[in-house]
């Protein structure tokens, strides 16, 4: 759509910008404030430059749970994806069968995050819960609080378990719109299924897949409370992901200047990746 | 084909359902039957934990606090975000695009960094532990996102139904509420699940700004489980009924969901 230039828009702007800039700006200027700083309780503080960052970016302990919140996202990102789609995919187009796809999908999105982790604490459980008592009799030894592989299966599972229906809403919107025209030049062409999804309907959800993929990068990159409450982070350090470790220091520790010296870390590599992303997505958007 | 169809659809949702099943199950048995017995179903069918939150004020306060702040911070975020989002949709302005990514950079800060700081700050102008601090703190988030879906449906909207209601003597005000808000309901109801969702599922800042008087349900949940050991029938049956609002909702925006998602421009 071609916009006309208007600088009066920005009043329009004012009210967002003010709520974003007072919850935003103020905090962030805290957290700035802090990382700077040596604290010692009850308001003293101490500049320190720069050796809460240096500290930081050299601290085994700060490689060990970034590693663990890549691999985390790369492996979410790697499943709820192609399983999202292909579940879009076979969801019905009309019918009775929509809103109940629709409505039952929707329900694990809306449950507030540490009952999702306090459900799965109780459905994972080997003695008590469905899927460990499941798992245990059908000879596997599995015991998510003691063995760490099993703790992080039980983690990616509960996050696929959470956030597909997400990859899976947002991919339906997009098949939705494509026009029968499409289907029915392809079907005239002798399309394969397959041609059928490279050249029409990925191209189509493209704008939808590239919301999915943000959003399932941040929040899984930030994922803090269902982990809490299903692992603790535990066994040992096993599923200790950056935002429990953050707010282990933070408020465990009350080690303000480093945890402040993280946080800012942690939200520049986000941003970076997402900048890089949002940018790469514009320039194709400006081209075609 | 078409029966391996309905295969792929109805599994994931029995995956789905099972955790929630479970979750279900366990609220309607005694803890003791809980710990001591395995049962796809309840053996000693009990109403005792559901009866206890009914009855209970520190209990049933907690939705009652939830959904206030819930509510309020669906309104603050639309009506923020709805004349913003139509400017982004139809001018350009001074620093258009560095303000549309710089609210989007407020979604991706993890909650995490800013617990912290917001306690402090929310304490030092006196609103710690109300329902208006939790529900502006949740715009952080939520206003971005407002912006950016109801960006999308204003887009698909043509800029002429504007120029024609100029032309035919609409004001801007009028214009806006009784031609623009009409044809773009299915993404205002889009944007509200959306709202309404992150808000509602968010615990980590609500827990931090809050001491008694505000306090959410699931903040409640954590702390009675901590204190008396785990009270697993009625943490079960606190949980199940988080499920409900979100279910409700769900019912209301069902034919907008069908209908914004089939826009295709969420």
């Amino acid at each position: 759509m071609n916009k006309t230039l208007n600088q009066k828009a920005w009043l329009f702007v004012i009210p967002v910008f003010v709520l974003v800039a007072f919850n935003a700006a103020i905090p962030l200027m805290t957290v700035v404030n802090y990382s700077f700083q040596e604290t010692f309780g009850s308001n003293v503080f101490a500049w320190e430059g720069t050796r809460w960052f240096k500290e930081i970016l050299h601290s085994e302990r700060f490689h060990a749970s970034l590693g663990r919140q890549v691999i985390f996202t790369f492996i979410i990102l790697l499943i709820q994806l192609p399983l999202g789609i292909g579940i879009a995919l076979t969801m019905p187009k009309k019918g009775w069968g929509v809103p109940v796809c629709l409505i039952l999908m929707s329900m694990p999105l809306l449950i507030p995050w540490n009952v999702v982790g306090a459900m799965w604490n109780i459905f994972a459980l080997p003695e008590i819960g469905f899927l460990g008592n499941s798992l245990n009799s059908l000879g596997f030894d599995y015991n998510f609080t003691q063995q760490s592989g099993d703790a992080w299966f039980t983690t990616i599972l509960m996050d696929v378990w959470h956030w597909t229906s997400l990859v899976v809403l947002l991919s339906y919107a997009g098949l939705n719109s494509i026009q029968p025209a499409y289907y029915q030049a392809a079907e005239i062409d002798g399309a394969s299924r397959w041609d059928i999804f490279r050249y029409i309907e990925l191209p189509k959800m493209k704008k939808v897949l590239t919301l999915a993929i943000l959003l399932r990068f941040m929040d899984s990159f930030m994922i803090y409370t269902e982990p809490f409450v299903l692992t603790g982070g535990g066994p040992g350090n096993a599923t200790n992901f950056l935002s429990l470790d953050l707010v282990k220091m933070a408020l465990g520790q009350f080690d303000l200047g480093p945890a402040a010296a993280m946080s800012l870390i942690y939200f520049l590599i986000v941003l970076l990746i997402c900048w890089i992303f949002y940018t790469i997505m514009m320039k194709d958007e400006g081209r075609s | 084909m078409k029966k391996i169809k309905w295969l792929v659809p109805t599994v994931y949702i029995i995956f789905l359902m099972l955790p929630i099943y479970w979750l279900l199950n366990m609220s309607f048995k005694t803890t003791t039957e809980i710990i001591n017995v395995y049962s796809l179903w309840p053996k000693d069918f009990t109403l005792e934990n559901y009866k206890t939150i009914f009855t209970d004020s520190t209990w049933y306060m907690g939705y009652i606090n939830s959904i206030t702040y819930t509510v309020f911070n669906t309104i603050i975020s639309v009506s923020a975000a709805l004349p913003a989002a139509y400017a982004f949709s139809r001018y350009k302005f001074l620093g258009d695009k560095h303000l549309f990514f710089w609210l989007l950079t407020n979604r991706m800060a993890p909650p995490a960094v800013f617990a912290l700081p917001f306690f402090q700050f929310y304490s030092s102008v006196n609103l710690f532990d109300t329902h208006i601090a939790i529900a502006l703190s949740h715009c952080l988030f939520n206003i971005p996102l407002a912006v950016w879906i109801l960006e999308g449906f204003m887009s698909a909207v043509p800029k002429e139904l504007d120029e024609t209601a100029y032309v035919d003597g609409y004001s801007f005000g009028r214009f806006f509420f009784k031609i623009f808000i009409p044809t773009i309901a299915a993404g205002i109801g889009i944007t509200m699940f959306f709202c309404f969702m992150f808000s509602w599922v968010e615990l980590l800042l609500a827990k931090t700004l809050t001491a008694t008087v505000a306090k959410p349900i699931a903040a409640i949940m954590t702390r009675t489980s901590s204190t008396s050991g785990y009270e697993l029938g009625l943490l079960a049956a606190a949980g199940s009924l988080t499920i409900i609002p979100g279910a409700v909702v769900i019912y209301f925006v069902r034919n907008y969901i069908a209908k914004g998602f089939a826009m295709g421009r969420v």
